[in-house]
């Protein structure tokens, strides 16, 4: 790619956008964090950010590096409880947008972030669940920012951690979630949205620069594309910025690596 | 009536073998020293409780302080792993753990149903996903009003539950502010509860709905300044993120923990040692 951006920044920012001006957004910490801190330093200045750990119109000047940090606190309209947190306001309705990051997801969005292999034996024992089983089940929409690869990109997910659409078509519906479900899956190569039927993720805005083939090459199922599928428009200016200004405020406040993805 | 004591003298008097300890501080107020002293008395079988085991756990599980861990986000917050934890969980090093995994929204309920003495919690979770599959005590009730199925869990009843605060008054009522996570809950579902602090003052000095727990619902509460390092005390100290990533090359090895362990935990006294002891190998190392 002969562009002036990198794959990671298009993500963040095509993430960023997904997020519109008033949204009560329930994040996520990592990518899904760095995203809506830029839509909200950008197009979305009246979003209000919750963190799990209880601050709600969190503003921090820099990205948080744990779920919890003392500058998401300190900009905070109020900050409560863990339980209030969860009981109130995500059980209780208050949520617009879930965004969540994953470690695996399969095609019909669902997410693993548990264990890589079997449960009781695993290859890989990831952190666990976190907030995310709930957000992806109360939140009324969930958006998804993951970079996508083969390891990420799964067919069948080795533990369901947080549902997407579980099997498809009205299975999500009938399983009683109170929210719609994911919305959008943002990664460095395009963004991916359900079927309205079949509530398969299909390619539906390519990344400036971006092969299918590659995009094909880093899913395992036989991905589909859109009929109407887009070009992204690539970073603007003045997201880019506003982004590497955020990350190198970042990087000053926690040192030389920054918050980790 | 909380007593104020030194923090080994807490730990000897409330933790015991074989007990279910919760050390709550949603990344916010860790209470490291407290984990700290319960590996310097070698305790061993200890039911873990906590949202986030955080480097706080993954120390006692290295240290082979633990027999199970209940837990909801088990990594190290804007790192990655957590190493000990991982190799017990992977290869049953030092000894094997048993895991109870839930999601923090669940663990969170669970707690507020211990301290409402409750048997057990009840939340819209888990709905579609592969929990209740390797854990039984995830499991569902119907509404007896309204015919919706919803999860229920256990409450969290530890024997003994351990916080870190800002202040505690001569009396021994606690002061905390800030991100406050579980930790009430925690203390009001313990059937113990110690708590270090910051500092001692006078008096509190607090706004009618600051949160307050009273001298009564503790039993020891120990002087323990920077005694939540290397996480954070809101309006004390920050969190110590170098610490934190240099954590994740110390306990990436099973050796260098145990060196680490050996000399930072084991060779020292008390906490303030222990601070002592790795400014001095911070100077040699970094």
């Amino acid at each position: 790619m002969s562009a002036d951006y990198t794959a990671d920044e298009m993500m963040t920012v095509a993430a960023a956008r997904m997020l519109r001006n008033g949204a009560v957004c329930f994040v996520g910490i990592g990518l899904p964090s760095t995203a809506a801190n830029l839509a909200r330093l950008t197009h979305a200045p009246d979003a209000v950010l919750v963190y799990e750990s209880g601050p709600i119109g969190a503003k921090p000047s820099v990205l948080p590096l744990s779920i919890g940090d003392g500058n998401l606190a300190e900009t905070a309209d109020t900050v409560v409880s863990t339980p209030e947190i969860f009981r109130y306001w995500l059980q209780g309705g208050r949520i617009d947008v879930g965004f969540l990051g994953a470690a695996q997801i399969d095609r019909f969005a669902n997410i693993n972030t548990t264990v890589v292999g079997p449960y009781n034996k695993p290859k890989v024992r990831l952190p666990g669940a976190g907030g995310a089983p709930e957000i992806s089940s109360s939140a009324r929409e969930v958006l998804i920012v993951v970079k996508q690869n083969k390891r990420t990109f799964v067919e069948k997910l080795d533990f369901i951690t947080s549902v997407g659409f579980l099997t498809g078509g009205d299975a999500r519906a009938r399983a009683g979630l109170s929210g719609s479900g994911p919305v959008a899956v943002i990664t460095d190569l395009c963004i991916l949205r359900p079927d309205p039927v079949t509530r398969e993720l299909n390619v539906v805005s390519i990344h400036p620069g971006v092969e299918r083939a590659t995009i094909v090459a880093s899913t395992c199922w036989d991905v589909r594309f859109a009929d109407a599928c887009m070009e992204t428009q690539s970073p603007q200016p003045e997201e880019l910025s506003v982004l590497r200004d955020l990350k190198a405020r970042t990087a000053a406040a926690h040192g030389a690596q920054g918050e980790a993805a | 009536m909380a007593e104020w004591m030194s923090l080994a003298e807490a730990i000897a008097a409330n933790v015991h073998d074989g007990d279910t300890i919760a050390m709550e501080g949603f990344t916010h107020l860790i209470p490291f020293a407290a984990g700290h002293e319960v590996i310097r008395q070698k305790l061993k079988n200890l039911s873990l409780i906590r949202m986030t085991p955080d480097l706080i756990y993954d120390q006692l599980i290295g240290a082979g302080c633990a027999k199970k861990l209940t837990f909801s986000w088990g990594g190290n917050p804007g790192v990655g792993s957590l190493h000990r934890f991982r190799d017990a969980v992977e290869n049953e090093w030092p000894t094997p753990l048993e895991i109870e995994e839930r999601s923090h929204s669940d663990l969170a309920n669970a707690y507020v149903a211990g301290a409402a003495n409750l048997p057990f919690s009840v939340l819209r979770g888990y709905t579609g996903s592969d929990f209740a599959r390797v854990n039984d005590r995830i499991r569902n009730i119907t509404c007896p009003f309204t015919g919706e199925v919803l999860a229920a869990t256990p409450s969290v009843r530890p024997d003994v539950t351990v916080i870190h605060a800002q202040k505690a008054d001569r009396k021994g009522n606690v002061l905390l502010w800030g991100i406050l996570g579980v930790q009430k809950e925690a203390v009001l579902a313990a059937k113990r509860a110690i708590v270090t602090v910051e500092e001692r003052v006078e008096s509190l000095d607090a706004a009618p709905n600051a949160c307050i727990l009273p001298s009564w619902v503790v039993n020891a509460v120990c002087n323990v300044p920077r005694g939540a390092t290397p996480s954070y005390a809101h309006g004390y100290y920050e969190r110590d993120n170098v610490f934190y990533r240099t954590w994740d090359r110390i306990a990436r090895d099973r050796e260098s923990f145990n060196a680490w362990v050996n000399r930072h935990i084991h060779g020292t006294k008390n906490f303030e040692e222990y601070l002592q002891s790795l400014a001095d190998s911070s100077e040699q190392v970094v």
